[in-house]
């Protein structure tokens, strides 16, 4: 749906102008990209949206449920955990966790995988085939039981949870960059480039990737979606970080062991999980759409 | 004079898209039952619209202005979509115009052959089969058995063609559209098709609507011809009338610019500026007609 | 074609075995020591240096390796540690039930994905664009999270089939073989196949609609392109009705494309059996290699994602030859 662009206003400016326009005029990025904002603002104010300590305990006031049921206790409008902590307080600083891990190993895993989607689409030859046997080994692996056993082996911890995840996921970046690379390659602006005199990684850097940039960006919203989720399971499974740090995939953990009575700490953070991983699938969608004619020169 | 099979009345069609330009202006052409019609024209001159007008098949980018399309008296443009198929699956079929596309490439040769013979004709698996490997035979496929069980992959182009026209004869219809189907032929095998045709519509007294742009083809197989240009009838009748004594200038400057294996010492000629002057000529009068009572 | 096989057959035991060293390796490089574990306080080194060697875990890495892989090679994966029994002998104890719950949750999505691509072909373009719409959103949901929101609708707010295990205890067990489900039925004991199934239902939903979304917008745009075709035309004015042409002459030319997309997308359903096992506490496969991996048990996880990689590799193989056979021009080619 973007709008073919002249030149009119002068170069650089004028096409972030254009960007700008596409993107904003594609609604999946305006309403993944909302709530994506939405939530980052949430993870950077937490302090203040909270109203109560995510650790603070109260026995007392355990397992209480969300506003309106009987028995809700004004204060906790997604009621309490089994040790009285306020649920909405946890999921709001949960949403920290979740973020950091997803901007982050998402950001490594498309580094590891251009890189080598790059090589491997571009020099083709040995190079792609080791690369691609290494993909394929990789993928010969239930995702899941690799992060496990990866966090296992690097220790629990936020830097293992995102280390894991950039070294399981970066195979799908690679497939892509590779195809993408491989099919731009071919194309006569690289063959100038090559005649010119360029040197290769120039050629890499300078002219295909910018081509390949779009793919990749939509990819990268895409893996943010799954890294959350794959953060969630680790927690779930009791692997991520400390169980006092509140985290979705902690509070779910919880929730389904007490789901008959305390059915809302499994429901709040699912419905979290749900609605951020919607957003980035959203958003990686609507960005494929809007930015592939702009940027393509 | 018994009811013709299919009357096209003054069939007036515009796009839907660039703004109304005229895709027919009141096109008329009448096929009596058992009759071989050519249509004829140059590309874009309107035959196949026509065509899909009397299939029912008209795209939704083309909107009707005006005119009728009655087969055995009935509009085929207003019938409601059981009516049509009714009509369709029975009375009228199509030997389309590329023998590589029009089979499904998943389904055996019986099954595509067998198809209304099953559905229309109630015949059981064993005789729509006895009566396919007739229908090959009919159509001088040498191995019909073979072919039965193959894919149309497996087939040549000319015995691709031969199939669909006699999957276009199984059902007995009494009308057959033929959307040019030699072009995507060689020479070669042109000639066998068009016998073929003519041998099977005589056997079953079909009518048939030959669309085509090649006056030579109509020449070898049609009884009447009606001549497009723009979408407006230059010139209708019979074979012999219009190639010998042609009325129209277009129709005069065509058969000058068509090669003539009866007269191969007469030069080609192209079409003269003063001929195009004049159709268009006439055609604006149309238009203006139309813009005052449409 | 002979000869494409044998090198996919190739190409994929060198996979394997590479699959084996990554995995042999990462376990080695683990902090954590699983004899560590096992040990009782207050044992004597000697016991302790016997129980390594017991498990094989005193020479170097290249040599456990060999002595792993000729052991493998003869059909001995090991003891596990943390079980204290035969690895061969618990994987095969334990995978009928995931591949009752994997095969069942395949026959749902195609069903399922099958039914929505063919009644969204069907429909008209706003229907069947809500349709769509409606089907990505969905296809965002992972089996984690479908699982969980399963066991808050129908376990919890409308209790319909239990949470957890695979059959109720009460009900009587005595089966020859671990297929739960296949051998209720095929004996004839059908009060025993719907606990079975029962507790079936949850988990093959979580695991299956993930996929069922894809297949049916794989399969739905496979169907669009089919329906443009020539052919399709010509059947349409043979007087095919709209249900014919999509199920006689469009399904038939778009379920090649549609399995090659989605045959790589079952390896995923059945990644997501470890997770959505350990969910509804289902004793399989997936369930126990959570277990296996916290405990550090060596033997029972090189055992477990050799057979998870051994299953990857087979599907595929068996998708590719499936498209092959579906497809007459290449069989014949």
């Amino acid at each position: 749906m973007a709008e073919t662009f002249v030149d009119e206003d002068g170069g650089a400016a004028g096409r972030r102008r254009a960007l700008a326009r596409a993107l904003l005029a594609e609604p999946k990025v305006v309403v993944g990209g909302g709530f994506v904002l939405f939530l980052v603002a949430v993870a950077l104010f937490a302090p203040w949206i909270a109203p109560h300590d995510p650790l603070e305990q109260d026995l007392m006031l355990a397992t209480l449920p969300p506003a309106g049921f009987a028995g809700a206790e004004p204060g906790y409008p997604l009621g309490t955990d089994g040790l009285g902590r306020d649920v909405l307080s946890r999921l709001v600083y949960g949403t920290r966790i979740a973020l950091t891990v997803a901007f982050v190993a998402a950001t490594l895993a498309a580094l590891f995988g251009t890189v080598l989607g790059l090589l491997a689409g571009y020099l083709g030859g040995k190079v792609d085939t080791v690369i691609g046997r290494l993909v394929d080994i990789w993928m010969a692996f239930p995702p899941v039981l690799l992060s496990i056993l990866l966090v296992a082996i690097l220790g629990s911890g936020l830097h293992s949870v995102i280390i894991a995840i950039a070294v399981i996921d970066w195979t799908r970046f690679c497939r892509v960059v590779r195809a993408e690379t491989m099919a731009q390659a071919r194309m006569d602006y690289v063959t100038a480039a090559v005649t010119i005199g360029f040197p290769r990684p120039a050629i890499l850097v300078r002219e295909i990737l910018p081509n390949v940039a779009p793919v990749i960006i939509a990819l990268v919203s895409l893996e943010m979606g799954i890294a959350i989720i794959v953060e969630a399971i680790l927690s779930f499974v009791g692997l991520s970080v400390s169980s006092d740090t509140p985290t979705w995939g902690g509070m779910i953990a919880e929730g389904r062991q007490i789901v008959h009575h305390g059915w809302w700490v499994l429901a709040a953070p699912l419905a979290a999980l749900f609605a951020a991983v919607l957003a980035f699938n959203q958003l990686g969608g609507g960005l494929r759409r809007a930015l592939d004619p702009v940027m393509r020169r | 004079m018994t009811a013709p099979l299919l009357s096209v009345e003054t069939l007036t069609a515009v796009s839907g898209r660039d703004g109304g330009r005229p895709i027919l202006r009141g096109a008329s052409l009448t096929v009596a039952r058992g009759e071989v019609h050519g249509l004829v024209g140059e590309s874009g001159a309107g035959k196949s619209t026509v065509a899909k007008a009397v299939l029912g098949m008209l795209p939704a980018t083309v909107r009707v202005a005006g005119g009728r399309v009655l087969f055995e008296g009935r509009d085929m443009l207003t019938l409601d979509r059981p009516a049509l198929r009714a009509i369709l699956g029975t009375d009228i079929s199509l030997i389309p115009q590329d023998p590589q596309t029009a089979l499904n490439p998943a389904r055996r040769i019986e099954a595509q052959l067998t198809d209304g013979l099953r559905l229309r004709r109630g015949l059981s698996a064993r005789a729509a089969r006895a009566r396919a490997l007739e229908l090959l035979d009919e159509v001088s496929i040498r191995d019909p058995a073979r072919v039965l069980a193959a894919y149309p992959h497996e087939l040549s182009g000319g015995m691709r063609q031969r199939v669909l026209i006699a999957a276009a004869f199984a059902i007995e219809p009494k009308l057959v559209i033929a959307d040019e189907p030699t072009t995507a032929l060689d020479v070669t095998v042109q000639k066998q098709i068009l016998r073929l045709i003519r041998g099977m519509q005589e056997r079953h007294g079909t009518g048939v609507v030959f669309v085509t742009h090649d006056l030579g083809v109509v020449a070898q197989i049609c009884d009447r011809v009606t001549l497009l240009y723009m979408g407006k009838v230059v010139e209708e009748g019979t074979t012999a009338d219009m190639l010998e004594r042609p009325r129209h200038a277009y129709t005069r400057a065509l058969l000058a610019a068509s090669p003539r294996y009866d007269r191969p010492d007469a030069g080609l000629q192209p079409v003269p500026a003063a001929v195009f002057d004049e159709l268009r000529r006439e055609i604006a009068v149309f238009d203006a007609r139309e813009a005052r009572h449409g | 074609m002979i000869t494409a096989v044998l090198n996919r057959l190739v190409a994929s035991a060198a996979t394997l075995l590479g699959v084996a060293v990554v995995v042999f390796v990462l376990l080695r490089i683990v902090p954590g020591d699983p004899i560590a574990m096992m040990i009782a306080p207050g044992a004597s080194p000697e016991d302790v240096a016997a129980l390594r060697a017991r498990y094989g875990l005193d020479t170097s890495i290249p040599e456990q390796f060999w002595i792993w892989l000729q052991g493998v090679l003869s059909g001995d994966f090991g003891t596990s540690i943390s079980l204290r029994l035969d690895v061969l002998g618990l994987l095969a104890s334990r995978l009928p039930a995931t591949l009752e719950l994997a095969i069942a949750a395949l026959v749902v999505a195609v069903v399922l994905g099958g039914a929505i691509a063919v009644v969204g072909t069907l429909m008209g373009r706003r229907t069947g664009g809500a349709l769509d719409a409606a089907n990505g959103l969905l296809l965002a949901v992972p089996d984690f999270v479908w699982a969980l929101a399963l066991v808050l609708l129908l376990g919890v707010a409308w209790p319909l089939f239990p949470l957890t295990g695979r059959i109720d205890p009460s009900v009587a067990t005595d089966f020859h073989t671990r297929f739960y489900l296949l051998e209720s039925l095929a004996t004839g004991r059908l009060a025993v196949a719907r606990d079975v199934a029962a507790h079936m239902v949850m988990p093959t939903l979580a695991l299956a609609l993930p996929l069922a979304a894809v297949i049916a917008r794989v399969l739905k745009e496979a169907l669009g392109e089919a329906m443009l075709q020539d052919y399709v035309l010509l059947a349409r004015i043979k007087g095919m009705s709209e249900t014919r042409l999509v199920m006689q002459e469009a399904l038939r030319n778009a379920v090649g494309p549609t399995l090659a997309l989605t045959g790589v997308q079952f390896t995923f359903l059945l990644g997501g059996t470890v997770i959505v096992e350990r969910i509804f506490a289902y004793p399989g496969i997936g369930n126990m290699a959570i277990d296996a991996v916290i405990n550090r048990d060596l033997p029972l996880i090189q055992g477990l994602v050799l057979l998870f990689g051994l299953m990857f590799i087979l599907i595929n193989l068996a998708v590719d030859l499936a498209v092959a056979a579906l497809n007459p021009r290449l069989r014949h080619g």
